[in-house]
């Protein structure tokens, strides 16, 4: 089991709520994974010709330097935020380069993200505890995913939790478990896919980087996990303008969706979605099996 | 405490102040009857669920899991959706659900009424055993999954796999099926039938033609009907 949500406001008083919204969700979420917690925001973008990475390291001091560091080797860079045990750093530089150089120079850091908007934060430990140390509430933006951890698959830390990022903006979360995920790690590792874990969303996460590497749309690569995993799933995959849903054929894995003129929400159970404003007047249903689903212009070029 | 004066104002619940526990513990009382609300369940888990008297109770709003689950005598109405398992285990009185309910609906019941007023998601009515249900939308994929006895009536379409290894229990549908499960096939819809559908869709208070709808049943082909088995252990 565990527990995924998403939210994407409609209204710009609801952006300096997304936190708050985000961090109630997983709050009731909880009970369906208590070993780890994460979340995606979309926020604030880097400046044009800039691009912005979330890093990770449990060594909290570890932050002036790297920004440093980054400044000395891309000309500009500045460290736009810490929150406990991940920092998140704007660079005048592309971010293929940006992440690309981090691996190859800095491999005690783990890159959580690497985009113009996206930030992931994540750590091993109960939900309420991750909200109350990386400060969830105060957390203003457009659109944001979060993830309740019960490990089945793989250990439980925090390089293990989700989101796993997938691509420059985009992350997915996932709620079940695939069969043939060390087969496909295989396979993907082949065609130049990182993978840092032995975890099966990882995988997944990296099934959708080749596919739209190799040019596929952001819903034909989720149409391709109909036919290349084997397993259960409901994902949810966030992009820079929203965010998109899939379940497994079979719907082994629950998931209820939302809409008001505020907001879409999605989450792995209504009682999720009723901690938000409005709720009760939402217009909620279920995600049908086997389609995709998806808000804003969630298709990637 | 006395709780059997039927006349008496309606007990009320709010489930963001009160306990679901709390709730279902009253409701526990073998001698209760009478009308009780419940207000802002928000969709939490397990409401109503083990009742044994002649409660009627309204729920206000979306519920979470296996609401009214292996419910006895009293009549539960959810003014909203319900999450996976609503009414499983059924022993008998009834269950209305305004909204659309999520996956097994019904499951395993073996007596009363299950009423959906919108859609029914996938395994609807899993393994019935005599209990009906009458789904005024769609149901999913793999309803009526080895259902052994009752009626599972669909005034909408059915998703794929219809009563996969059926074994007695007897399917209406009015609106298109997807596919028929294995040994699941369409079987004629005689006097008796419609008879049976008439009293389920006025139960249900549906208002529909019993003609528009086809029948479906088992083939009896599969393993366990064939006699020749019967002694193999």
């Amino acid at each position: 089991m565990c527990g995924i949500a998403g939210i994407y406001t409609k209204t710009e008083a609801l952006r300096s709520q997304l936190g708050d919204c985000l961090a109630r969700m997983l709050g009731e979420l909880s009970s369906r994974g208590p070993d780890s917690a994460g979340a995606a925001f979309y926020r604030d973008p880097a400046p044009e010709g800039w691009c912005k990475v979330s890093l990770y390291s449990p060594q909290v001091d570890a932050w002036p330097w790297i920004a440093d560091a980054l400044g000395a080797r891309f000309e500009q860079a500045r460290l736009a935020g810490v929150r406990a045990t991940h920092a998140i750093v704007d660079v005048a530089a592309e971010a293929e380069e940006v992440s690309a150089w981090l691996l190859e120079a800095h491999p005690e850091l783990t890159l959580m993200s690497a985009g113009r908007t996206i930030e992931i934060y994540k750590q091993a430990g109960l939900p309420s505890q991750f909200v109350r140390d990386f400060d969830l509430a105060g957390i203003e933006g457009s659109h944001a995913l979060g993830h309740t951890r019960m490990a089945t698959e793989s250990r439980v830390t925090t390089e293990h939790s989700h989101p796993f990022s997938t691509g420059l903006d985009l992350c997915l979360v996932h709620n079940g478990s695939l069969s043939n995920h060390n087969r496909l790690r295989r396979t993907l590792t082949r065609e130049g896919i990182r993978i840092q874990t032995d975890n099966d969303t990882e995988v997944a996460a990296g099934y959708l980087t080749w596919r739209m590497r190799e040019g596929a749309s952001l819903e034909q690569a989720l149409e391709g996990c109909l036919e290349d995993l084997d397993g259960f799933y409901t994902f949810a995959v966030g992009t820079a303008e929203g965010f998109a849903v899939l379940r497994d054929p079979i719907a082994c894995k629950p998931a209820v969706m939302a809409e008001t003129d505020e907001w879409v929400a999605m989450a792995s159970e209504y009682r999720a979605i009723a901690v938000l404003p409005g709720a009760e007047d939402a217009v909620t249903w279920e995600p049908e099996p086997g389609r995709v689903y998806s808000w804003g212009t969630a298709v990637v070029a | 405490m006395s709780a059997s004066q039927t006349a008496a104002p309606p007990l009320h619940f709010d489930l963001r102040t009160d306990t679901v526990r709390a709730l279902n513990s009253r409701l526990h009382d073998p001698d209760g009857a009478g009308r009780v609300q419940v207000s802002n369940p928000d969709g939490r888990h397990a409401i109503a669920v083990g009742i044994d008297a002649p409660y009627e109770v309204e729920i206000d709003g979306h519920v979470g899991y296996y609401c009214a689950g292996m419910n006895k005598q009293a009549t539960v109405r959810v003014h909203g959706n319900c999450g996976v398992g609503v009414a499983e285990n059924m022993m008998s009185g009834r269950v209305i659900v305004e909204g659309s309910a999520s996956q097994a609906a019904g499951a395993t019941a073996r007596g009363g009424l299950l009423v959906v007023g919108g859609d029914a998601s996938a395994r609807c009515g899993i393994s019935l055993k005599g209990a009906n249900i009458v789904v005024r939308g769609s149901v999913g994929h793999m309803s009526a999954f080895m259902a052994q006895r009752g009626c599972l009536v669909v005034c909408g379409d059915a998703g794929e796999a219809l009563g996969d290894s059926l074994y007695e229990a007897r399917l209406y549908v009015r609106g298109e099926v997807a596919s028929l499960g294995a040994d699941c096939i369409a079987k004629e819809m005689r006097d008796e039938h419609l008879e049976q559908l008439r009293a389920l869709l006025e139960a249900a208070e549906v208002d529909a033609d019993p003609a528009d709808f086809r029948r479906y049943g088992s083939a009896r082909q599969l393993y366990n009907f064939k006699i020749d088995n019967v002694g193999v252990y």
